[in-house]
């Protein structure tokens, strides 16, 4: 492979770090108070040419640079699906921060940097290009999270986003240095044949404890319960659009990497790593069904929706196979779109004098006032439930058809259970809006971006939205394909480790 | 007795579950958290320089380093948070953080 070919494969890489890096000089010497929208704009657009470069090399190059890069399908629908959250993301914050006197250029290029870790996280062929695409990531976020820094709710969610996930990245570090001791390489390929591989107990014993502090260390980026602790208080404290990113991008590209990990370099492991996935699924979708009941902030109650959201794609995960992987695929592109959604109408909540309204109170009588907006957030919580003819219904229907072809019905049944119980408070908000009185005065100001936003995702999650399943089925499947391997892995030469010096 | 392999992996250990019990039971202040997870980071870089050494492979190493370029990255984020907190709140206590429950 030439040295452009190979350029061309990472195009979308190689464009967001450039970008990034020039706008955050760009907005250094910039003198001018409303450089956020110029470098807002900037960000959008290179977003989108990042996303255009994926039409390129850079879907099917294949193994870069010696197995640490893979530039497959499955890395390319991730990607999509990560720029195009974060440019909803970066386009939805110039009004917000403005009012919050944070509009400052950086707010954007953190974004974009995020993206960047993020879109190596899912490429990552290696466990090197992990770890250093996950903190890349990382370090934007707690700093995102954070980014009102005069208030104090933000700066809190950013200490506490921070402390928790320097400790998650310890767990994964610790988990990452025994599984590469102990298979003896870091590439995936090489760890999946040394799986394969039977060795004596104690190697045995070093890689599923590497594997389980691994999966702990990742089940922490995508908030999986008993993992989550940190996403109700980082959800709540942080500035919406800030939260609305968290939501949607980076679970996507945690979620993405779990499934790579799991099916590519712990796949001869299935046993292993299956029962914490099923585990965490469980627990995932119980916790977050119940726990939200009693809320009474919106960004709390959205945030347990997601951890419920994340138990439904571990419930595909744990069924692994083509459709399982196809599955979570599925689900976390319509989750994305539903959770963008319901925050651009959270953020739309702001009382006469513009202040932020973040109390599930704040909704009643918003059929009323804004009957177009109650629409819009109705069609969000409906398919959130996973109610039939809202778009939600599909994947979470994928999900569980996958687990059932996998003999994990009883798994499948569980999830249903608690997805009843979750309905509850996704009605519940429907109610309010429809049916109660009494809620505070809305402003009336006109956010044309906002608003074209807010109707997109409900027109994509709405019933007309399976209109998309033909392409979302070739899309995903074909993503798919690309990483789970069709024959069993061949074990190789005898361990390096057992013979030692 | 010579030292082995399982000695640094025992040392290893022993600085991880410190660094663990030091975020968790830490009742203080949140430059202590800090040096807790300085800790974790480093107990992973003794763990894959004794098996890079081991194993007589370069990787090891290599990661080793990427560990603490990143580790120094997320001091700097890390203390640079802590700053706009404490102007704030005026206190770093870790039992004041609580200003959000549920």
């Amino acid at each position: 492979m030439t040295f452009w070919e190979t350029i061309q494969a990472i195009g979308p890489e190689v464009i967001l770090a450039v970008g990034a890096t020039d706008l955050l000089l760009l907005t250094a010497f910039s003198k001018n108070p409303n450089v956020i929208r110029t470098i807002s704009l900037i960000s959008v657009l290179l977003l989108l040419a990042a996303s255009a470069a994926l039409l390129g090399p850079a879907s099917h190059a294949g193994n870069l640079f010696h197995g640490q890069f893979r530039a497959d399908a499955f890395s390319a629908f991730a990607k999509l699906l990560i720029f195009l959250a974060s440019a909803v993301a970066i386009a939805m914050a110039p009004g917000f921060l403005k009012r919050e006197g944070e509009a400052h250029g950086e707010y954007p290029i953190l974004i974009l940097f995020a993206a960047l870790g993020m879109s190596v996280m899912v490429s990552a062929g290696d466990l090197m290009m992990l770890y250093v695409g996950l903190e890349l990531s990382s370090l934007s976020a707690y700093v995102l999270a954070s980014f009102a820094r005069r208030n104090t709710r933000s700066s809190e969610a950013g200490l506490k986003y921070f402390v928790l996930g320097a400790l998650a990245s310890g767990l994964l570090l610790y988990g990452i240095s025994l599984l590469y001791g102990f298979t003896g390489s870091t590439v995936f390929e090489d760890i999946a044949i040394a799986l394969a591989t039977p060795a004596s107990e104690g190697i045995e014993l070093g890689r599923l404890f590497g594997i389980v502090f691994v999966l702990a260390g990742i089940a922490f980026k995508v908030s999986a319960v008993p993992f989550h602790m940190w996403t109700p208080d980082v959800y709540q404290g942080a500035p919406t659009p800030v939260t609305a990113f968290f939501a949607s991008a980076p679970k996507v590209a945690a979620m993405v990497l779990l499934t790579r990990l799991v099916i590519d370099a712990m796949g001869p492991a299935t046993d292993a790593w299956r029962q914490i996935i099923i585990f965490m699924a469980l627990a995932s979708t119980i916790l977050g069904g119940v726990a939200a009941i009693g809320q009474r902030n919106i960004k709390r109650l959205l945030a347990y929706s997601s951890i419920n959201n994340v138990g439904f794609a571990l419930v595909g995960l744990a069924a692994a196979g083509l459709a399982g992987v196809a599955s979570v695929l599925i689900y976390m592109t319509v989750y994305v779109v539903m959770t963008l959604g319901s925050f651009l109408v959270v953020m739309r909540l702001r009382g006469a004098d513009g202040e932020q309204l973040e109390s599930i109170d704040s909704l009643s009588g918003l059929a009323r006032s804004r009957p177009g907006l109650a629409l819009a957030m109705m069609t969000f919580m409906f398919s959130l439930a996973g109610i039939p003819f809202f778009f939600g219904f599909y994947p979470k229907l994928m999900v569980f058809d996958a687990a059932v072809q996998a003999d994990l019905a009883w798994l499948a049944a569980v999830a249903i259970a608690t997805s009843v119980i979750g309905a509850f408070y996704y009605i519940k908000i429907v109610k309010i809006m429809y049916f109660d009185e009494g809620g505070p005065e809305l402003t009336t100001e006109k956010e044309p971006v906002a608003s074209g936003l807010i109707a997109l995702t409900a027109l994509a999650v709405s019933p007309l939205g399976y209109l998309a399943i033909p392409y979302l089925e070739t899309a995903t499947t074909e993503a798919a394909a690309s990483i789970v391997q069709s024959g069993p892995v061949v074990p190789a030469a005898p361990q390096t480790l057992a013979s030692g010096h | 007795m010579s030292i082995g392999l399982e000695h640094f992996l025992a040392v290893g250990a022993i600085l991880f579950v410190i660094g663990v019990f030091g975020i968790f039971l830490n009742r203080k202040n949140v430059i202590v958290i800090l040096m807790a997870i300085e800790l974790i980071l480093l107990s992973v870089n003794i763990n894959l320089i004794a098996f890079s050494v081991y194993l007589n492979d370069m990787t090891g190493q290599v990661f080793a380093m990427f560990v603490l370029t990143v580790a120094a990255a997320e001091a700097a984020i890390g203390l640079a948070i802590l700053v706009i907190y404490f102007r704030n709140r005026g206190t770093i206590a870790v039992d004041d953080i609580n200003q959000m429950k549920g």
